[in-house]
């Protein structure tokens, strides 16, 4: 990646020490998609003259993922994720641009790559419908010829992990969304790929099987230092799994750095929620009141603060008040996305690549 | 977990894939057996249709048609029955389904070509239909009593001869199937190979029957090496150079039909990697 093109967030020289698995360089994917008015006359129209528009589904996309991390990948619908998943994992050609996935090209899709990678997407199934999982793993064994024993301690691990045990000798089709999304999840894994293209692993599932996916993913990481790309509309699955995200809209990157740094750069505030011993205070003078609630022997009062000056604030409060309860909470990273679509950061420049 | 029953000897790559696949189409299918089943008595009712006509046409001429006797038309549709079921390939239709569902992107990210999993999968099947295909053969011959006159080289040439048609119509329905990648509204091409099949491959009626032209036509298309030749093997009268000569067109048609899916798939897998889903 040059530097001229780096979105902020990125330490260029920190990347260049590590190995990148992962090397996407001014990556572009436009669409040309047929387009007509409603109505019989604009049909008719069609038939002779018919118009296309061009859909710049992925422009222009620069990042480099070194091996081993977990990067979540945020944006609205239709903002160019999935696009650009296809085409790291070989499904879709771009219109131009140079991708590296571990040295492969992906869209040629040399069996070599295929064997390295998975890709996961939370809507799709490749599992036999009426048989076992288990059936559908020894198909996968052959497919990716992985050595029996080697087969064996994966499979064990993964259904222990995943806690599956018993849903994998049942026929798929009886299984609800969740536990087949886990036993798709343990099938894409069996051949222990390096890199993994999640799309939406969790999507639909309670939080309870959301939770397990995400410490299978985090525990899978940890022990093959597999490098995971990561698609999620959970925010719970990016802040237990990424340390770094890349927001992309409209194509275009917005944001890629640390989770950490994007919740300072567009949340520069803090709520502090105070439980004051009696009712009746005016807190205004400690910043901005989101919400305030008196009861006959106490009052609840949610303050917004600068984030650099919470402490101080907080400290002012104790020294005055006779505080009974006192949290400071940063905003949700909902909140915090959100931010970073409707405009630039407030306190930066440059945060456009 | 140790409860899993492990095969003592595994097959590696390409024929150990196909071992599993075809072990799988047969635990799938025997879930199925009464649907299976059904589904078979089903298609019963086509050649049954044709034996009964013929054999009348046959008892109104005296006992043959274009000598054919009654007996020599059970033996030939009773025959059709089995090489009807080892024709079920993966249709073309099912195409369209497996692009817009997303199977074909799953298959795409997978170190091994589509098509090994489909030829793996429905040769899987034959099996559980040969053998539910028996007792339907035993009725049907109870009630025609048909004629045959088999040798052991005919036995050997037809156990090969029904897997060449199966394999020549799977390469065929595969890269007609593959036009989807370009539109979705291809049922009309589909009709016109699946009316050009039923004339001259010996489906609707035994080649013999056909003007001497068609019979012509037929002989170098590939329709016939799908039906009516591995039917003739076993419930004809063909020489020894006619038994090999078929053996060797369908060889050439194995290998033809493999050529057009490997192109058409090329080209194809290019367009749908353009466009996606």
């Amino acid at each position: 990646m040059s530097t001229a093109s780096a979105p902020a967030g990125v330490s260029v020289e920190v990347m260049a020490q590590r190995e990148a698995d992962i090397r996407v360089s001014d990556l572009r994917k436009t669409f040309k998609v047929p387009e007509r008015e409603a109505g019989l006359r604009a049909s008719m129209r069609s038939l002779v003259r018919r118009t296309h528009r061009e859909v710049h589904a992925v422009a222009g996309v620069c990042f480099q993922i070194p091996a081993g991390e977990v990067v979540g990948f945020l944006g609205p619908n239709g903002a160019g994720k999935t696009t650009t998943l296809k085409m790291l994992s070989g499904l879709l050609f771009p219109t131009s641009g140079d991708v590296s996935v571990l040295g492969h090209v992906p869209w040629r899709r040399e069996r070599d790559y295929l064997r390295r990678m998975t890709l996961v997407m939370g809507n799709r199934n490749q599992l036999q419908w009426d048989i076992p999982a288990l059936d559908s793993f020894e198909m996968n064994r052959a497919i990716y010829r992985i050595p029996y024993p080697d087969f064996r301690a994966t499979r064990d691990e993964i259904v222990e992990l995943l806690e599956i045990g018993d849903l994998v000798r049942k026929p798929v089709r009886t299984l609800s969304l969740g536990e087949r999304m886990k036993a798709e999840i343990a099938a894409a894994m069996l051949h222990r790929p390096q890199v993994l293209f999640l799309d939406e692993p969790t999507i639909g599932l309670d939080v309870t099987m959301q939770k397990r996916i995400r410490t299978f993913l985090g525990e899978y990481n940890r022990r093959y230092g597999a490098t995971v790309l990561l698609t999620s509309h959970y925010m719970a699955d990016v802040q237990a799994l990424c340390k770094r995200v890349i927001v992309i809209d409209e194509g275009s990157i917005l944001y890629d750095g640390s989770l950490r740094e994007l919740s300072t750069r567009y949340a520069p505030h803090q709520t502090i929620n105070v439980t004051l011993a009696d009712p009746g205070h005016d807190l205004g003078g400690f910043g901005e009141i989101l919400t305030a609630e008196d009861a006959s022997d106490s009052s609840r009062v949610s303050l917004k603060v600068p984030k650099e000056q919470t402490s101080a604030v907080a400290a002012r409060l104790l020294a005055a008040h006779d505080v009974t309860d006192l949290t400071i909470e940063d905003p949700p990273v909902e909140d915090v996305i959100e931010q970073v679509f409707s405009g630039p950061a407030p306190t930066s420049v440059g945060s456009r690549p | 977990m140790t409860t899993v029953r492990e095969p003592r000897r595994r097959l590696q790559g390409l024929p150990g894939l196909y071992a599993v696949t075809m072990r799988t189409a047969v635990q799938v299918q025997f879930q199925y057996r009464t649907a299976n089943y059904a589904y078979m008595i089903g298609m019963i009712a086509e050649p049954v249709i044709y034996l009964v006509v013929w054999s009348t046409v046959a008892r109104s001429q005296g006992g043959a048609v274009e000598g054919i006797t009654v007996g020599e038309f059970a033996a030939y549709y009773i025959v059709w029955t089995l090489v009807r079921n080892m024709n079920i390939v993966f249709t073309p239709y099912g195409w369209e389904g497996r692009i817009r569902q997303g199977q074909l992107s799953g298959m795409l990210v997978r170190p091994v070509h589509p098509i090994h999993y489909d030829l793996a999968y429905f040769a899987g099947w034959k099996f559980v239909v040969i053998l539910l295909w028996l007792p339907i053969a035993a009725v049907l011959a109870l009630i025609f009593r048909p004629t045959f006159d088999i040798s052991p080289l005919e036995i050997g040439v037809f156990l090969i001869a029904i897997w060449g048609a199966y394999l020549i119509r799977s390469m065929l329905l595969w890269a007609l199937g593959m036009v989807t990648f370009w539109t979705t509204r291809v049922s009309a091409l589909y009709e016109i190979y699946f009316t050009a099949e039923l004339l001259l491959s010996g489906r609707l009626l035994p080649l013999a029957l056909l003007p001497a032209w068609a019979v012509t036509v037929a002989d170098v298309l590939p329709f016939k090496y799908t039906f009516g030749y591995p039917i003739e093997v076993i419930a004809g009268d063909l020489s020894t150079r006619e038994l090999f000569v078929g053996l060797g067109m369908q060889a050439l048609w194995v290998a033809l039909g493999a050529l057009l899916v490997a192109v058409v798939w090329r080209f194809g897998v290019r367009r749908y990697s353009a466009v996606g889903n």
